[in-house]
């Protein structure tokens, strides 16, 4: 399968700090993928560097077989919704439509018409006068009606309410299934991914925790809740993501290939939301770690 | 991309146009009176001899228009750089935009290009097309103005010719450059202002009068450099010679220094101190001015003055042009390498 996405030790440096680092991925074609982190993870780095926003400082990545905005051909294959959906609030509608068929050779005037007008966007207002949600719309309705084969899009629900939404949310789930490209999508929020992505990504303070097919994802991942006992004595295929302790019992949530036989333990299948967390309470954990071997 | 580029600007460039179509009409409809005012007034002095008094009338009637065209034609490009440079891109950094249009199927280097090179152009239009039917306009009053307002002196020579043009360029693109670095926009105008400034004050000052070596020569005191005489009468008395910015037989010259110069050779200021009586001889308060000027040419004192000829005002003209051009060039160069490699 080929990908639409690779990055081979992929870092992104502003002065001094890293905003992202080592990050080593492959996504393959035919996904929606959900990138998901808490605020300032390096999920908007990631994305910048993937449309080409962003020069690398470090390793190399390539979009669809291409430099991230190498050229007029590969900015055409990639479309990009930034962060707050931003519009030029001077032009209309219908002038928006506009740019993108003067400034895309594959501008699908159809499709975006149609879209406007499903949506109920009135092409002769001016943007700045549309709500959050229509403005979103309209910044995704200019990504689409790109055709591009790679649609990426940076937290594009963050600022709409729940009902705005579901609505964007599904009508990019629509767009996907009738013109097949793949799309990366951003959020801090799971419950906004869980409906609609097939491939997670959880980047957590800068590097990237975990990657793969949420259904794969799904399988691995157990939450074993037992007596006491010291993570170091898990069987050796059962890699430890977060481990709670308390006087007498022991949490952990494991990745694993092996069904798990220990009649010792629960086991519970994790959602989404709960597998996510769990890779961000790693990263937390993984600070507290000497503070609970001094309580030993 | 330049119809992006045009309707982002049209507005703005709409109000340019109708403010240059009014002065263009007022210009228009003014300037061939002035013009034949003046080849009247020319043709009447020239035969009892008193153009310089019709000079001075003249150019005195028509000073405050003069005045304003000329501060027109000098703001011209500062404002450019202000309104139509500085806020070109940091409009789109500050609402985000930039990173809309940096994805549709088009590269920074085609937008930038695009967006420089048609406002860019525009800027160049109208301040070329200000600057030149002002020099239309003002070129009876050029010819008869006070020694300080000629055409090469440091006020005027910007407001003339083509020199505006480079001016208005470069203003353009210190506002986009400044405006990319900075990213806010009203911080962007005002250093945008002060830098063009700055540039603007140093350029007479400290760079025009070298652009050619001035030349330097001694002048018998006459009419022509003498503004006026006092007399010292006491310890003996002594004559304060005052001179003026100019010199003889080249009207219109660029005075950089004018400095009186005894026998010897020392020099003594512009305004000179010479020992010869009051009370008694040529510079006694019975004979004229012209009579105690004389008796000081005679005493061997002369003005020593140097100074750029009228004749220079075209090669200054492209010179200068071409120097703001320069600069121009390589400010648009560093912004469309910070474009590619720095900007997100």
């Amino acid at each position: 399968m080929t990908s639409v996405l690779q990055a081979q030790e992929l870092g992104k440096k502003y002065g001094k700090r890293w905003a992202l680092r080592e990050c080593t991925v492959d996504i393959p074609a035919g996904h929606v993928v959900g990138l998901v982190g808490p605020n300032g993870a390096g999920k908007t780095t990631l994305l910048k560097l993937a449309a080409g926003q962003l020069e690398p400082t470090a390793g190399a990545i390539t979009v669809l077989g291409g430099r991230p905005a190498g050229g007029p051909a590969q900015l055409a294959k990639v479309g990009f919704v930034a962060q707050d959906t931003p519009v030029y609030s001077g032009l209309t509608v219908a002038e928006h439509l506009r740019l993108g068929t003067r400034l895309n050779p594959r501008w699908d005037a159809g499709l975006a018409r149609e879209r406007i007008a499903r949506l109920g966007l009135p092409s002769g207002h001016r943007a700045g006068k549309l709500s959050g949600g229509q403005r979103a719309q309209l910044a995704l309705t200019l990504g689409l009606a790109k055709r591009p084969e790679l649609l990426i899009l940076d937290e594009p629900v963050a600022s709409l309410d729940p009902l705005a939404r579901r609505e964007f949310l599904q009508g990019l789930m629509e767009a996907t299934v009738e013109h097949e490209f793949s799309v990366v999508l951003s959020s801090h929020l799971v419950a906004d991914l869980e409906r609609v992505c097939d491939f997670l990504i959880v980047l957590v303070d800068s590097r990237v925790q975990v990657a793969g097919e949420v259904d794969r994802l799904l399988s691995t991942h157990h939450r074993l809740t037992g007596p006491r006992r010291d993570p170091a004595r898990l069987p050796a295929g059962q890699q430890v993501i977060s481990a709670r302790h308390t006087d007498r019992q022991s949490t952990f949530v494991i990745r694993t290939d092996a069904p798990i036989h220990d009649p010792a333990w629960t086991v519970t299948r994790l959602d989404l939301e709960d597998l996510v967390l769990a890779y961000m309470d790693r990263y937390v954990a993984d600070d507290r770690r000497p503070v609970l071997e001094v309580r030993r | 991309m330049i119809w992006l580029t045009w309707r982002q600007f049209r507005g703005s460039a709409v109000m340019m146009a109708a403010v240059l179509g009014v002065l263009a009409a007022v210009l228009a409809v003014t300037g061939p009176g002035l013009a034949s005012g003046y080849a009247s007034g020319i043709a009447a002095c020239a035969q009892d001899g008193s153009c310089g008094r019709f000079y001075d009338r003249f150019f005195d009637t028509y000073q405050l228009p003069f005045m304003a065209l000329t501060l027109v034609v000098l703001l011209l490009p500062a404002l450019a750089g202000l309104f139509w440079g500085a806020p070109l891109i940091t409009r789109e950094l500050e609402a985000g935009t930039h990173l809309l249009v940096w994805n549709q199927s088009i590269t920074r280097a085609r937008w930038l290009t695009v967006k420089l090179g048609l406002v860019g152009l525009v800027t160049v239009a109208a301040t070329g097309l200000c600057g030149l039917m002002v020099t239309w306009w003002s070129d009876p009053l050029d010819k008869s103005a006070a020694d300080g307002l000629g055409l090469m002196a440091p006020l005027v020579f910007g407001a003339r010719g083509i020199a505006p043009m480079g001016y208005a360029a470069f203003a353009f693109v210190l506002g986009v450059t400044v405006g990319m670095l900075v990213r806010r926009m009203l911080p962007a105008m005002a250093l945008t202002l002060a830098l063009f400034a700055v540039v603007q004050l140093a350029m007479p000052m400290l760079v025009r009068p070298h652009l050619m070596s001035p030349v330097t020569a001694s002048f018998e005191l006459g009419q022509a450099n003498v503004d006026g005489i006092g007399m010292d009468r006491d310890e003996g008395g002594a004559v304060h010679v005052m001179l003026r910015s100019a010199v003889p037989g080249h009207a219109g010259a660029w005075v950089l220094s004018s400095e009186l110069v005894d026998p010897s050779g020392r020099t003594a200021g512009a305004e000179g101190t010479v020992g010869v009586s009051t009370t008694s001889g040529p510079c006694a308060p019975s004979g004229g001015m012209d009579t105690c000027v004389a008796e000081i040419n005679r005493l061997g004192y002369r003005q020593q003055a140097t100074y750029h000829p009228l004749d220079r005002f075209w090669p200054f003209q492209w010179i200068e042009t071409g120097i703001y051009v320069l600069l121009t060039a390589g400010l648009a160069w560093f912004s469309f390498w910070w474009t590619r490699r720095r900007l997100s």
